[in-house]
């Protein structure tokens, strides 16, 4: 295809912006860690050396794979680059799987794949909208969210239970969606992080996070703004920690020090370390106190300069 | 993940059933545990029961004590008035394990029911007779930092994961069971974990727990006791939160007159089963409390363990963390 790609890639005001829109949001929702990181790193660095060695490589059918997703020009280059080093399969079933999801968000009607062999019929609220969806049994509830219902926010990381990215609210619980079987929701009414805000309006977690640079990545912050939201209410209702002084003194709305706050979000993991400006965002909300918005490392760079 | 049928129960009668006529059926509640395991392929039922929508989250007082829901979830049960108030030391036990998601998750029979955190059982490319009878146990010549110093054999030496169990053995708690035809029975907690089997005698693992194929535990019962002024667990892992024990202490005391009534003394992190020191809480009987009596306590209990090559630190750190608990129970300051 050397030479049509060539020319295409020279006007790029020609590529359409709603597969390119696609695109970017698919590429944010690849897995933690180090695949993120070096797939990330690659698009920077090599990304469009290599985009032009693998275009050379590619099939007849992977050309007309991009062509039906309506990639030209500059995205396909892009796009191109990022599935040298993932693999172009994996790219496009993932963006093939948004399609459907995305198909699937505006018909309301669960689009046939292969027969389930353990068909479980589940009918859920999710922020707010009743849903019903055919799965598998062993499909969990953040691979449902994820690819059946088109809601990406919720990340999965370890996909373990332990490091609190796929973190949802679930009856008013902060719960785990990867170790939840999405057969097993049944009436349950689910929140996740596309469920916060209400219209433009952001929920004061997520203002506090922007605020407070609480990330720096992002990949953790859906989980750990959901799981902020949720203490709140375990805070208001007097719910202990482990390192609460006196479990037998119930207090109907408690004060959490910054040892609770860290003590009490010990499920949710962030990689970048950005766990100074993840306490600061909470103590914001949790206290209704604005505080420096230089966060507490800020703070610290400001004394140690005195 | 393999396939399995999935069933909602509805009533225990029925899940025990299901469970009892496929003997590789499951129940399933919170599925904190279960899930994960079937996620690596350890576990592989061929069909999950959903309990968890039984009527059986009650927690209430009883006569001698109080009973609480075998699907109560774990936060729901440390945050009760009644468990606050009269149990403290199972509140504390339950919220220094695991992260605040999966105690909202998971349920107290789960709790009881989950499987070792041994990472050989874990591998299913390595030896495990707890996951494979018959098998060997990798972890007996491997790399065995985490794993047990009292009660193992060459077959296994794994430890229980649960925070919780430490204190309800350390309460005298029974586990309430239902059985085939609605029959029930009530087992002390200090015999619901079955010991490793000696493999040198041609036996193998039969399982975690004494429960058969199908039996389903309904609730736990705590008798009332006069350790709430006087308990603490202390835990003592390589992370401040979220990580599993090297060593754990549930310790409670009834004090009055200036000596120790009753005291109550059971390790985590050192057993396949939350391991009670019942010398050592005899030892204190009578006794004043006193740093030294404490200190004296707590040689008794670790006197008989058995280190493996990687975890002798264990003994010391048993040692020290016995007498701090013991310590902060009675409110007595470090020498």
């Amino acid at each position: 295809m050397g030479k049509e790609f060539e020319d295409e890639a020279a006007s790029p005001g020609d590529e359409p912006v709603s597969s390119c829109a696609e695109w970017w949001s698919v590429e944010n929702q690849t897995p933690a860690g180090d695949t993120a990181r070096d797939t990330d790193e690659c698009l920077q660095v090599d990304g469009v050396q290599n985009a032009d060695t693998f275009a050379e490589k590619m099939t007849e059918d992977e050309e007309q794979l991009l062509d039906e997703l309506g990639m030209f020009g500059e995205s396909r280059r892009k796009f191109l680059g990022h599935a040298s080093a993932v693999g172009i399969g994996a790219v496009v079933l993932e963006i093939l799987a948004e399609q459907r999801a995305l198909a699937f968000e505006r018909t309301g009607s669960v689009p046939a794949e292969a027969p389930l062999e353990n068909a479980v019929t589940v009918s859920l609220k999710i922020n707010g909208a009743q849903k019903t969806l055919e799965v598998d049994s062993r499909m969990v509830l953040l691979d449902a969210l994820r690819e059946r219902l088109g809601l990406t926010g919720s990340k999965k990381g370890c996909d373990h239970g332990q490091c609190g990215a796929c973190t949802v609210i679930v009856d008013g619980r902060r719960v785990l969606s990867c170790l939840t079987l999405a057969a097993q929701c049944e009436g349950k009414d689910v929140t996740t992080i596309e469920g916060l805000a209400k219209g433009d309006s952001l929920h004061p977690m997520q203002t506090a996070f922007l605020k407070h640079d609480g990330f720096q990545c992002g990949y953790c912050t859906p989980g750990q703004i959901c799981s902020a939201v949720a203490l709140m209410q375990e805070a208001k209702d007097g719910e202990a920690s482990y390192v609460t002084a006196d479990v037998r003194q119930k207090a109907h709305s408690l004060s959490l020090s910054d040892e609770e706050i860290r003590e009490r979000m010990s499920g949710n993991l962030c990689r970048c370390g950005a766990y100074p400006n993840i306490i600061d965002s909470i103590r914001e909300v949790h206290t209704g106190k604005p505080t420096d918005e230089l966060g507490s490392m800020g703070k610290e760079v400001k004394h140690a300069a005195v | 993940m393999q396939p399995f049928k999935f069933t909602k129960a509805s009533d225990a009668g029925t899940a025990v059933q299901a469970v009892m006529t496929n003997s590789n059926a499951k129940f399933v509640a919170g599925g904190t545990n279960l899930i994960d395991l079937m996620k690596e392929g350890v576990e592989t039922p061929s069909e999950l029961v959903d309990i968890s929508r039984l009527n059986l989250a009650q927690i209430r007082s009883t006569a001698n004590g109080i009973s609480i829901g075998a699907l109560a979830k774990n936060t729901d049960t440390a945050n009760h008035p009644l468990v606050r108030r009269d149990f403290p030391l199972l509140t504390q036990a339950i919220l220094s394990g695991a992260s605040a998601q999966i105690r909202n998750m998971a349920t107290n029979g789960g709790n009881l029911m989950q499987r070792t955190r041994c990472t050989y059982f874990y591998d299913v490319s390595m030896a495990c007779n707890r996951r494979e009878p018959g098998a060997g146990c990798a972890a007996l010549e491997g790399i065995n930092r985490n794993h047990a110093i009292f009660g193992w054999n060459a077959a296994c030496v794994d430890v229980h994961p649960s925070d919780m169990c430490v204190a309800l053995a350390a309460l005298d708690a029974a586990v309430n069971i239902q059985g085939q035809g609605g029959k029930t029975r009530a087992v002390p907690f200090a015999d619901l974990y079955a010991a490793p089997d000696d493999m040198s005698a041609g036996k193998m693992l039969a399982g975690d727990t004494t429960l058969k194929q199908g039996e389903l535990i309904t609730s736990i019962d705590i008798p009332k006791n006069n350790f709430s002024d006087n308990s603490y667990y202390l835990k003592v892992r390589d992370r401040a939160s979220f990580a599993f024990a090297l060593v754990s202490v549930a310790a409670a005391l009834d004090l009055g007159g200036g000596k120790i009534r009753q005291a109550r003394i059971a390790m985590g992190g050192v057993a396949y089963k939350p391991w009670r020191a019942t010398e050592a809480e005899r030892f204190l009987t009578g006794k004043p409390a006193t740093e030294e009596n404490f200190a004296a306590a707590a040689d008794i209990a670790m006197k008989d363990a058995k280190p493996l090559e990687h975890n002798k630190y264990k003994v010391e750190l048993g040692k020290r963390a016995i007498a701090h608990a013991l310590r902060k129970a009675a409110n007595v300051k470090a020498a």
